[in-house]
């Protein structure tokens, strides 16, 4: 035992031997590079969030929840809110959600349980996956033609209605591929095991694969509003530019056929103002619209990282 | 042994015909859905094409396409390699910020790091990908060009390409992240493994074995960012300066106009000042060019990711 004292231990001399004497640069300086772009596009996250903090946090100190009710002018920075924004971006929402939910839902559903594996419907898989690549403002071009020309009558022509339809035309090949993604991940086995006793397709659709689906669906669902809620180019094509949101005297239904604004859209007016009053105001905006992009997307990773599942 | 009844065939196992009739019912709803989205895509192309095709007929041919004379839509000057030019140019710069900074972390996440660090590191990887481009473009304008751009450059205006592309490549560094790093992760384990038995170090797997066994992700996951910076708007409308034409512009430090930043000004201007004739329909014809460039980049990276699925 006396050898073992002096000298390097055997594992030592084994490791050493195995890894050579020269301790290996470019493996750590290449390491560190990746480590780096990666903390890079945390650190810009970081101060885009503290740089729009900074420029808006005192506009909510000065005026409080006043500014969330504020008026939509351009004219007077004082009494100017982001109330209207709010207001439509919800109605927006609202048509997001049940125009866009379930139909996507239901494409998915028979993309991924009933179509056979047919030439048509290979070529109408690869016509969404396209669908989700094709530019915003290219949606925003759709949305003018289709709801405010064509359908002007029913949709009354830019208002609040064209711009929901279009926003739920934009999301919907995000909500069907996330749906498919869910539906997929859920195993054979089950469904077979539901035909076994007896079950039609459809009541194992209902009551196994959609329930053991629902995480990631609700995943793609949250997701897809997140992206919604941020969404400002084909907004600008059918008219969240000229209106405001009408309120009070007509009926709700009413409103729904006026005009309308949304955050993203005062983010961007705001911007393009020269006034430097407007500076403080636009990030104070800003910093109510990343927290409900930012929060709708955070609520969607927890719940795929809490709910995901291996089977 | 009396047959005690017929056998039990297929038609029996069928159900009664009122579930059946419901089953079909309820598959035609689905059917329906499902066809929406075809119908979508038919109703893009459609109102793309009749307005781009009024635009064509109503201007001269050859005004489409003589270099350096600008793009004025107002004035009647409709130079496509203008407008093609400046999204060339910001969605260059886009890619050469977003494909270091994406792969880069790609392969930090997927290959170095520690399962905890990966699970923190991630999801906030995920969030900065839901920062809307309206708030990256003010990000743009207040901070990356008097911050950034203007410190390398002193002469750079106040708006200019180079701060937009750099906009534009924060923007899409988490889709190429996210991409490439599936992609890496799907390389089965027992390939490292075998370079590690032979003696590799971890770079040497990582660089050699792994990421070129992952190429065709990679490449598709850098193409899906070229053809999202393509189409990225907001930025390029707030940070990269023409609002309503510019002249032929290659030099990213000056301001430029890109195919998608024409579009809004032609949006937002078209309800106060109704130009020439055509104006406003020039607008169906970029989208269109757009929407074509878009799609055949998108088809490619379709190909490339299915090569990988189809190996592992």
């Amino acid at each position: 035992m006396a050898i073992a004292a002096r000298g390097p231990s055997t594992a030592d001399v084994v490791r050493q031997h195995l890894q050579g004497r020269r301790i290996d640069y470019k493996g750590a300086l290449f390491q560190a590079a990746i480590l780096v772009a990666l903390l890079l596009s945390l650190v810009i996250l970081f101060v885009l969030i503290s740089q729009v903090v900074r420029g808006g946090i005192e506009v909510f100190q000065e005026r409080g929840f006043d500014f969330l009710r504020g008026r939509l002018t351009v004219v007077s920075a004082s009494i100017a809110g982001v109330g209207q924004g709010i207001a439509g971006s919800l109605l927006l929402m609202a048509f997001v959600v049940l125009a866009a939910f379930p139909a996507g839902i239901g494409a998915a559903v028979y993309l991924q349980e009933y179509a056979p594996d047919t030439k048509l419907n290979r070529f109408v898989n690869v016509n969404i996956r396209n669908l989700a690549g094709v530019p915003s403002i290219v949606y925003g071009i759709l949305g003018l033609v289709i709801f405010v020309q064509v359908l002007g009558p029913l949709t009354g022509g830019k208002t609040v209605m064209a711009g929901g339809l279009t926003l739920a035309v934009l999301v919907l090949p995000i909500v069907i591929l996330t749906t498919m993604e869910a539906l997929r991940a859920v195993p054979g086995s089950i469904r077979e095991a539901g035909f076994g006793v007896g079950a039609t397709r459809w009541e194992v659709i209902r009551s196994h694969v959609l329930p053991a689906a629902a995480p990631g669906i609700l995943t793609g669902t949250v997701l897809s509003i997140s992206r919604a809620i941020g969404e400002t180019a084909p907004l600008l094509l059918v008219g969240a530019t000229t209106g405001l949101l009408a309120t009070g005297g007509s009926g709700f239904f009413e409103s729904l056929r006026g005009g309308y604004t949304a955050l993203p859209v005062i983010v961007y007016r705001w911007t393009s103002l020269p006034n430097e009053d407007f500076r403080a105001l636009t990030s104070a905006a800003i910093i109510v619209l990343l927290l409900l992009t930012l929060s709708t997307n955070a609520i969607a990773i927890i719940l795929r990282n809490r709910y995901e599942r291996k089977w | 042994m009396a047959a005690i009844g017929a056998p039990t065939g297929a038609m029996d196992l069928r159900g009664d015909a009122r579930r059946r009739r419901k089953e079909t019912r309820i598959r035609r709803v689905f059917q329906g859905a499902a066809v929406f989205s075809v119908i979508v895509s038919v109703l893009i192309v459609a109102s793309l094409l009749g307005r781009a095709l009024f635009f064509l007929s109503k201007v001269d041919l050859s005004a489409l396409w003589i270099p350096s004379r600008g793009w004025y839509p107002r004035r009647g000057v409709f130079d496509i390699p203008t407008i093609v030019m400046g999204t060339l140019v910001v969605s260059g710069i886009g890619m050469l910020v977003a494909a270091p900074l994406g792969l880069g972390a790609a392969i930090y996440l997927s290959e170095y790091a520690k399962p905890r660090v990966r699970r923190i590191l991630k999801p906030i990887l995920e969030i900065l990908a839901g920062v809307p481009s309206v708030v990256l473009g003010f990000f743009a304008i207040t901070w990356i060009i008097p911050n950034v751009v203007q410190t390398i450059w002193p002469e750079a205006g106040f708006f200019n390409m180079m701060g937009a592309g750099i906009a534009v490549g924060i923007l899409i560094t988490p889709l190429v992240a996210s991409v490439a790093e599936d992609s890496l992760r799907s390389v089965p384990g027992a390939l490292r493994e075998a370079s590690y038995g032979m003696g590799a170090r971890k770079r040497t797997t990582t660089m050699k074995i792994v990421v070129p066994a992952a190429v065709s992700g990679i490449m598709a996951s850098l193409i899906l960012g070229l053809s999202r910076a393509i189409g990225e708007t907001m930025i390029v409308a707030i940070a990269a300066g023409a609002s309503g034409g510019s002249a032929f512009k290659i030099n990213p430090l000056e301001p430029g106009q890109t195919m998608t930043a024409a579009m809004t000004a032609l949006a937002i201007g078209s309800d106060q000042v109704r130009g020439q004739e055509g104006t406003f329909e020039s607008l169906f014809f970029v989208g269109l060019v757009l929407f074509f460039i878009t799609l055949v980049l998108n088809i490619v990276s379709e190909r490339f990711v299915r090569r990988v699925r189809k190996k592992y």
